[in-house]
């Protein structure tokens, strides 16, 4: 899966542009929320996650070591998120 | 299947249906949008909204579009959209939609790639660096810097292929001749007209650091294009001595490169 980010990074887009599904999802904003890689320990906002679109789904992967921090899919009657790959999220309180 | 018990039912940005007032050419591939939204509560210079689009069949597509019209008009948004080869959304809005069709939008949404007239803001001298159609963010906050009556030191620094691919060419300079801190520099990559004054290479670490001078290393910072001139723009700030929390970055479409 690695393989793909060679040639294709001009179509990488960041957590900004899928922010309004992960609000859908999350219920908040999420582009300001910092999260720490499970893979290499980065902490980074959601906003500077690499987000690539074009596979069924959304995947968010750590802008320093290109480990999956978060995948999202939505299905016609729910949206499954993997957060596996992300060791922390830190929401502060509304 | 059974509903979700209420209580861990996230709360949902809502879809809601927006109106086509206006529609208008910027350049040969990019129109800007009007839309009326009812109950529109504003948003900040620097957020998108998503559409979405829905076929008869049930198949629908969602492009996030950033805003480019500042906080200060209400009930409505404009959009400048650039019409993508085999983009589903940008060429139905293109081709097909006339003013008073009505698409279904969401949002405000994003609070990381925002500016606000804030005294503490304002008060910052502001350095952007836009692609293509990665202007549009940068034309909110500058649209909102202006209503805002905002004097601080501000700089764009504007990569476009072709002299006439050039977004708000006019508004811009209007912008910048407003003597109000404001300047503009332009790089055109690919040709130039005969006479040009501006740059004519792809943006650079040079280019930065002639640009961002006037504003010193204390400068907030927004990057706004194709990933490979957001990458460069951003290690360029970082080695000219730029705190990593005063540059932000959005990664847009395959163009202005």
């Amino acid at each position: 899966m690695t393989d793909d980010l060679v040639g294709t990074e001009d179509h990488v887009l960041d957590g900004n542009a899928v922010a309004g599904v992960l609000a859908a999802t999350f219920g908040v904003d999420m582009t300001v929320v910092p999260g720490s890689c499970a893979h290499c320990g980065t902490v980074s906002v959601v906003a500077t996650l690499r987000a690539y679109t074009r596979g069924p789904g959304i995947t968010l992967r750590c802008p320093v070591c290109a480990g999956v921090v978060l995948r999202v899919v939505q299905t016609p009657t729910r949206t499954l998120v993997d957060s596996s790959g992300a060791a922390w999220l830190a929401f502060e309180p509304r | 299947m059974a509903a979700s018990p209420p209580g861990l039912r996230p709360s949902p940005i809502a879809w809601r249906l927006a109106t086509i007032a206006a529609i208008r050419h910027e350049t040969p591939t990019v129109r800007s949008f009007t839309l009326t939204v009812p109950d529109w509560a504003g948003h900040r210079a620097g957020q998108h909204v998503d559409i979405r689009l829905t076929a008869p069949d049930g198949y629908s597509v969602e492009r996030s579009y950033s805003i480019a019209s500042e906080p200060e008009r209400a009930g409505e948004i404009d959009l400048t959209v650039e019409r993508i080869e085999d983009g589903e959304v940008s060429s139905f809005l293109h081709d097909v939609a006339i003013v008073g069709d009505r698409i279904e939008i969401r949002g405000p949404i994003g609070g990381y790639f925002v500016w606000d007239a804030t005294a503490a803001m304002a008060a910052e001298p502001l350095f952007l660096v836009a692609g293509g159609s990665g202007v549009v963010p940068l034309m909110a906050i500058l649209r909102h810097r202006a209503r805002a009556g905002s004097a601080n030191p501000a700089r764009l620094l504007f990569s476009s292929r072709h002299e006439e691919e050039i977004i708000y060419r006019a508004e811009l300079d209007r912008l910048a001749g407003a003597g109000d801190g404001l300047a503009v520099a332009h790089t055109l990559t690919r040709s130039r007209p005969p006479g040009w004054t501006g740059y004519d290479r792809r943006i650079d670490e040079r280019m930065i650091a002639e640009v961002l001078e006037p504003l010193g290393a204390r400068a907030r910072s927004f990057i706004c294009g194709p990933t490979a001139l957001v990458e460069v723009a951003a290690n360029a700030l970082v080695r000219l001595g730029l705190p990593d929390d005063r540059i932000r970055t959005e990664r847009f479409g395959p163009t202005g490169t």
